[in-house]
């Protein structure tokens, strides 16, 4: 195991896909990830791999589509109004069924909107995000570590499933330093072969098109029951989720990526102070862990959800789907850029409670 | 848990300074977060960042209350004067602040960095300064463990390795 080494959540992001077999990276700049496009520029040529700052954000992805459909390990990355751009190759690569990754460290919207730390892509990442019926597998990671050992094995679940995904992080995410063990360089000349990728082999055998054109309406519509029948296997296979102090929780508090660490905290300052709170974290945001919400609604000590976001409120429409309203959900946002702390989530609740 | 917020403007090294810290800690096995304010600001902008050091994983990284404040110009003084724990400690740039913090229920040390700094000849080391003596004021670190922090982070520069050990000593001696 490797020394521990102080990074920005940007730099070991960058590093782990590296180390995860990414050799191709297409970006173009915007805070607050720029420190990711920054580090690959210099970084991928030490392990032969391939760099370039495109003209646009829609160029970017666009590389990636090529790249990636010729069988490569690549991704990019961006903030919220340059993931907005990169919607139709999302949308595209969706329905070519390329593996990619994309890594979104949200800031404030909508429009231009700010540079601080934002929850407000949730809807954006969860629901597809472009145009037609398409999912990505959606982490929300809340410490670098945790985005370290999710991205390094990105590429392997991208591939699985023949589908891009995506690390919703956000500006917090991406500034913050943390201690990371980083993982080992995976041998890229070892990685399997696909057969459906453009790369210029398999002469004499049948053609290999990338493509997401069907104008046939029956061929189109096996198409999407194909993906549909693929995202239920990883809805089987890929949830994740993190329950914190539940047992015996009268209040759950729910939150992703680097809120969820600021609602921890709540959860301690609650239970000194005699509420018995509990805290529940997906990691994967899509899919949505439903059935441990589920679970925690039917429980007869759980008394409610509070669901705190940085937005004005997007994920508590998946919570109180997943809860079947069994139990009130309560909301606590703070939007713009600006950023709870672990006391006014308290307060929150401790207000809200009486 | 030490949870410290440093403030001051850009150019005066407030991140490196929390750095130095959040490097300590790790090569001590401690846990920690550095988490900077970001933005346009350059020097001669404000900037801050909250450090905070655990025995086991940090949960928030943000910080409202901190055990901790050093404050480097007086805007960040006066943003933050008021957050500090009872009976937290504040450390004051007095080379920039002539005011005298009115709260009475923490420790305040006015430190003059900048003049420090100039007589040992490391004009830009204020932040080293200020640095050797909250870690001897806190308790949090021993010296011998920052003087090796120093020799780490700037392996690639050996040659500011002395001028810098100088400031944390210049610091550590502060009554």
């Amino acid at each position: 195991m490797s020394e521990k080494k102080l990074m920005k959540g940007n730099e070991a992001i960058a590093e782990a896909a590296i180390r995860g077999g990414c050799r191709y990276f297409f970006g173009y700049p915007i805070t607050p990830q720029n420190e990711i496009p920054e580090y690959m520029s210099w970084r991928l040529y030490e392990v032969g791999g391939s760099f370039v700052q495109s003209e646009s954000e829609v160029a970017a992805i666009n590389m990636v589509y090529g790249a990636a459909g010729a069988g490569a390990r690549a991704m990019t990355s961006s903030s919220s109004p340059g993931i907005s751009l990169k919607q139709e190759g999302i949308s595209y690569i969706a329905g070519a069924e390329i593996p990619c990754v994309i890594v979104n460290m949200v800031r404030s919207g909508p429009g231009l909107g700010g540079i601080q730390p934002c929850q407000g892509d949730y809807f954006q990442a969860v629901k597809g995000g472009g145009h037609g019926d398409y999912k990505m597998l959606v982490f929300a990671p809340s410490t670098v570590q945790e985005a370290v050992d999710i991205i390094y094995t990105a590429f392997d679940k991208a591939e699985k499933y023949r589908i891009p995904v995506m690390i919703l992080g956000d500006g917090m995410l991406g500034q913050i330093m943390e201690a990371v063990t980083l993982p080992e360089m995976i041998d890229v000349t070892k990685l399997p072969k696909h057969s459906w990728a453009a790369d210029g082999t398999g002469v004499g055998e049948k053609r290999r098109i990338i493509n997401s054109l069907y104008i046939q309406p029956d061929v189109l519509e096996e198409m999407n029951k194909k993906l549909y029948a693929r995202y239920a296997e990883m809805s089987a296979n890929e949830v994740k989720v993190e329950t914190y102090k539940c047992d015996d929780a009268e209040i759950v508090i729910t939150a992703y990526g680097s809120v969820a660490r600021i609602a921890k905290s709540s959860v301690d300052i609650l239970r000194e102070k005699g509420v018995k709170a509990g805290l529940v974290r997906p990691v994967t945001v899509y899919p949505f862990p439903s059935e441990t919400y589920l679970a925690l609604a039917k429980k007869d000590c759980v008394k409610k959800f509070v669901c705190a976001e940085l937005s004005m409120g997007q994920m508590i429409e998946d919570v109180k789907l997943a809860t079947n309203m069994l139990k009130p959900v309560e909301f606590y946002g703070r939007s713009g850029g600006n950023v709870m702390s672990p006391e006014d989530i308290v307060d929150f609740v401790l207000k809200e409670g009486k | 848990m030490e949870k410290i917020i440093i403030a001051g403007f850009g150019g005066q090294g407030v991140l490196s300074l929390g750095q130095f810290i959040a490097y300590a800690a790790m090569y001590e096995n401690k846990a920690v977060t550095w988490l900077p304010s970001y933005g346009p600001e350059m020097r001669g902008g404000t900037a801050n960042c909250s450090v905070v050091v655990d025995d086991v994983a940090v949960a928030s990284p943000v910080i409202a209350v901190p055990d901790c404040l050093i404050a480097m110009n007086k805007p960040s003084l006066d943003k933050f004067v008021n957050s500090v724990r009872p009976g937290g400690l504040i450390l004051v740039n007095s080379s920039l602040i002539s005011d005298k913090v009115e709260r009475t229920d923490v420790k305040v040390l006015y430190i003059d960095a900048n003049k420090i700094a100039h007589s040992i000849g490391n004009d830009k080391a204020a932040n080293i300064i200020v640095l050797g003596a909250y870690i001897k004021h806190s308790g949090l670190f021993d010296k011998e463990v920052m003087v090796k922090t120093i020799q780490k982070v700037f392996a690639a520069k050996p040659k500011v390795i002395p001028s810098n050990i100088a400031a944390l000593e210049a610091g550590w001696a502060l009554e």
